[in-house]
């Protein structure tokens, strides 16, 4: 069973945090910053596993961390767990969230992290993996986009209206397009001097 | 009021500022804003402040009043309220708070819902964070969702139920009739979160692990299509297909197929085939292959098989990734118990990845070394492993230098090298060593007598070095106490230490800002010991720490004096002294008590009863001594003509006896009649082993009867406890002692007697001598 995943970037500033276990919120910040530690000691070439910290459950509970660019993913496991499926299990959110927010950097993350919990909630839910076919999480996570679209009334209109816009099925340009003859006057431009 | 800013103005806003307090002030004037609109009941922008509540929650800030703005959330209509209502809910809410029941009815509508996704989210809010009475009342329509064929449903519906399982095992039985044909859907998620069902179902009730045993062909099935199909672009991930699912059904098979032979047999093929067919370049591939390896070990396969997976993990542990090697040598561990020769093949890796710069790994690596030491690699691997101890960071110090010792006792090939083990082990990492194992060093060299020189020297020599580290210091000391006499008597190889050198070392000690109060302690009482082993006086060294700050150390001093003062005559019968010999004994037990650590508490605590018996003792031989005082000063011994009422007495005692056998009756006086019988003790002729028997011929018992023996200088005697100390009288009983006396230098023995006894209620005491032993008792 996954007991947390976090999101934090370079400096310890937590950009998504998802507990599976009932823990307090001093806790549960008190978790992040103790993981935030441990984690950023590690040097760049040592392996991905990590005992959890005191908070967390201890020896019995495998830290799996993951460095992107400025962010630092980590599960917290239990021994029900294989890491190495953590390994990849990583790998595919990132790949998703890729997908999802085109080129997903440490911005997307901070400013849209009710969009970040959505997908992840199609990947685990309640500890367990769920779903890890990229495409499917996707399809569903768009649907239920398009469905808060509808209902957004007044103020989805600028949205509705880009959706549209890419949306729109431009018929294809004739190639010729005859005018006619029109004759122009060209007005002679003065010289500038 | 104007609208509530949106949440992403809220981060912008946040973002610029540029403190802590900044931040802080920000988020409360915010949250001010919030809470009045809350209060207004305002619904369009509710899921707009919800939403930015959750996100200062995620920074730190206590968020408790949104809760049941979530609750009316998930009350509405719309997809979107919905939609942050349950993401708050599962934020915010838990089963501490009793605001989450009022959540069950509105899952149970949406649980209904004709939108699927809403459906969904239900199902997910369910599945995290549902307690039990909420599972209770709801898992009737998980199980309905667990019939759907909707593929999306189902699959978060078996995960729903697993959560459902975890609050309530009792509804198990409930969804067993659900899971008929879950496994022949098509469909992978389902596939997937299926088989998560599955395998917690069968970890928790041994019979439902009975009922799914059947399930083994279906499921070697399944994975038998997925290694065998082609290329499919939705499951790929990096060239194999579904790797999540494998390993999934992997882990499974495993729990089905432990301690079942059938269903072993039936997995050999496929297990077997993932193990040789899978491509081991990528992580996916890798994991896969850890996975099987796992489930080979679990399962009663077959001992090819076995070996196959053994060769697996040796051959991860020479993979560059430095994941691969950690999970590696983490099965290594699991499996060093049960096949034990296949994993030592793989030894001289292990040793190597010990200076691996990961600390995992040498952590593991040092795990697992011990755990493959043995009898015929002892010292290859303890070579590799003090390698180890000298160069390791400090967290590693304490568990090596621990199992060193645990190793070294199991394995030893010989008592030098165990003490040569330990005390490299001291030299190097003294400090990390824990507190227990002082005394079982101490009790180690006691034990291995031979060696006493050998270790004294080198401890000295080793203190001479470095007094820092503690235990080292400690057990030096204690030795050098004890064995002080054999550092310098010219059994030394090197460089041989006067008296004086020795002394002075001790008292850097005591003085020493490195040393600890229980090492000073020690040291203290070294001077003690030796100051009767060495001829020069360390009486003074000893009187200054009578005035000593600390209590223990001052007690120590003050007690050694007045023992010195009291019975400093005694001195130079050192070799009688049998005390000093005590001393050492009792005061390993001191360091060994049952319930408490090595401090100094208990040190003392024991050292102090040590001291009392101690005294008993010494108070023993001090009567003991008048008596040698009787006999004369130091060396030959003059006969004393003896007054001893050797002539018969009143009560009919009788003449000195020389009899032909070995026995002989000295004393008889007041009707009280003693009988020594004589033997000789095996093995060793030197000892006399004599009884005494004491009867009383008067009407009335003799009380408290207390014999007492010394002998000259050159003898040594032991008395042991007498039968009792009533004589009763008419000779209805006899008192029984035997006396043991050394006499290495065959002299003629002799010996001086103290009786003393209460007859009729008046003390009698009287002193006697017996000279006349026969010759066979010490030729």
């Amino acid at each position: 069973m996954i007991k947390a995943i976090l999101i934090f970037n370079n400096h310890g500033k937590p950009r998504l945090s998802k507990f599976y276990e009932h823990y307090s919120e001093d806790t549960e910040q008190q978790i992040i910053r103790e993981t935030f530690h441990l984690v950023s000691k590690r040097d760049e070439n040592v392996c991905n596993f990590l005992e959890g910290g005191m908070l967390i459950g201890g020896s019995e509970n495998k830290l799996i961390c993951r460095h992107y660019a400025t962010l630092y993913f980590v599960f917290c496991v239990d021994s029900s767990e294989s890491e190495l499926g953590i390994l990849d299990l990583i790998q595919v959110f990132v790949e998703t969230l890729d997908k999802c927010f085109e080129n997903v950097c440490e911005l997307d993350l901070i400013f849209h992290v009710d969009k970040v919990h959505n997908i992840l909630a199609e990947m685990v839910m309640g500890g367990m993996v769920l779903e890890t076919n990229m495409n499917e999480i996707i399809t569903q996570v768009d649907a239920q986009n398009k469905m808060e679209k509808s209902e957004a009334g007044i103020a989805g209109a600028p949205a509705r209206a880009v959706s549209a816009v890419k949306n729109m099925n431009l018929p294809e340009m004739p190639r010729n397009i005859n005018i006619g003859d029109i004759s122009i006057k060209v007005p002679n431009l003065l010289s500038f001097k | 009021m104007p609208a509530p800013i949106r949440l992403r103005e809220l981060i912008r806003t946040i973002r610029t500022a540029r403190t802590q307090a900044e931040e802080r002030e920000m988020i409360q004037k915010e949250c001010a804003a919030i809470r009045s609109s809350f209060r207004e009941e305002d619904n369009t922008y509710r899921c707009r402040n919800v939403a930015k509540l959750l996100y200062m929650h995620m920074l730190g800030y206590p968020a408790h009043f949104g809760q049941l703005e979530c609750l009316k959330l998930i009350a509405s209509q719309k997809f979107t309220d919905k939609r942050i209502g349950y993401l708050g809910a599962m934020l915010l809410l838990d089963e501490r708070q009793d605001v989450h029941l009022l959540m069950t009815n509105c899952i149970k509508n949406d649980l209904n819902h004709s939108t699927q996704y809403v459906q969904g989210l239900a199902l997910c809010t369910l599945g995290c964070m549902g307690s039990s009475e909420m599972c209770r009342d709801l898992a009737g329509e998980v199980e309905k969702l667990l019939k759907t064929s909707n593929s999306y449903l189902r699959k978060k519906a078996a995960l729903c139920a697993v959560h459902v399982i975890r609050k309530v095992p009792e509804l198990m039985e409930m969804f067993l009739p659900a899971t008929k044909n879950l496994l022949s859907e098509k469909n992978h998620g389902v596939l997937h979160t299926s088989v998560v069902l599955l395998t917690e179902m069968c970890e928790r009730s041994p019979d439902m692990l009975l009922h799914f045993r059947k399930l083994v062909p279906q499921l070697v099935r399944i994975l038998k299509n997925l290694i065998m199909s082609g290329y499919s672009p939705e499951h790929d991930v990096s060239g194999i297909s579904d790797p999540f699912l494998q390993v999934r059904i992997l882990r499974l098979l495993r729990i089905l197929g432990r301690s079942d032979d059938d269903s072993s047999e039936a997995m050999n093929d496929i297990l077997a085939q993932v193990a040789t067919n899978t491509e081991t370049s990528k992580n996916v591939g890798n994991a896969i292959l850890y996975e099987t390896v796992l489930t080979i070990m679990d399962i009663k396969s077959e001992s090819g098989l076995r070996v196959l997976a053994i060769n697996i993990l040796g051959r991860f542990l020479l993979n560059n990734d430095k994941n691969i090697r950690y999970v590696a040598l983490t099965s290594l561990l699991k499996t060093v118990q049960t096949d034990h020769n296949a994993v030592q093949r793989h030894r001289s890796t292990i040793v190597d990845c010990l200076k691996d710069l990961d600390v995992s790994i040498k952590r593991r690596a040092m795990e697992l070394s011990f755990a493959l030491v043995n009898g015929n690699n002892i010292r290859g691997m303890m070579k590799e492993l003090l390698y180890f101890l000298d160069s390791c960071d400090p967290e590693f110090k304490a568990d090596c230098a621990s199992g060193v010792f645990l190793a070294a006792e199991k394995y030893a090939p010989s008592k030098r090298w165990h003490i040569d083990t330990i005390m490299r082990v001291l030299t190097t990492a003294g400090s990390y060593v824990r507190d227990d194992s002082v005394p079982n060093l101490i009790q180690l060299i006691t034990n291995s007598v031979e060696m006493h020189a050998y270790t004294v020297q080198r401890l000295y020599k080793a203190l001479l070095d470095d007094i820092s580290q503690q235990p080292l210091v400690q057990v030096s000391s204690w030795c050098i106490g004890e064995y002080g006499d054999l550092l310098v008597s010219g059994q030394c190889e090197e460089e041989e230490p006067i008296q004086d050198e020795v002394l002075d070392v001790l008292e850097g000690l005591l003085v020493s800002n490195l040393s600890t109060p229980v090492t000073r302690g020690y040291s203290l009482t070294a001077i003690m010991k030796l100051s009767t082993r060495f001829s020069s006086d360390a009486n003074s060294v000893v009187s200054i720490y009578g005035s000593s700050i600390d209590v223990e150390l001052q007690q120590r001093a003050v007690e050694y004096n007045a023992l010195f003062k009291k019975y400093d005559h005694m001195r130079f019968y050192s070799e009688h002294c049998c005390f000093v010999q005590i001393l050492p004994a009792l005061q390993v037990q001191s360091t060994h008590p049952p319930c408490f650590t090595g401090s100094i508490y208990t040190s003392s605590l024991f050292y102090r009863f040590n001291l009392h018996v101690l005294y008993y003792l010494v108070s023993l031989l001090f009567q003991a001594n008048d008596l040698l005082d009787l006999l004369g000063g130091n060396d030959v011994v003059p006969v004393i003509q003896t007054t001893l009422p050797t002539k018969p007495a009143s009560a009919g005692g009788e003449l000195l006896d020389l009899l032909g056998d070995l026995s002989l009756s000295t004393y008889s006086k007041n009707g009280l009649k003693i009988e020594f019988t004589f033997e000789r003790a095996n093995p060793n002729p030197n000892i006399a082993v004599i009884t005494i028997h004491a009867t009383n011929t008067t009407e009335a018992d003799m009380t408290e009867f207390v014999f007492q023996a010394a002998v000259p200088k050159t003898f040594q005697l032991q008395l042991l406890s007498p039968s009792s100390n009533i004589v009763p009288a008419l000779n209805q009983g006899s008192v029984t002692q035997v006396i043991r006396v050394l006499n290495p230098q065959k002299q003629q023995l002799r010996m001086r007697v103290k009786l003393t006894y209460t007859h009729k209620g008046s003390p009698i005491q009287d002193l006697a001598e017996v000279n006349n032993f026969p010759p066979q008792s010490w030729q």
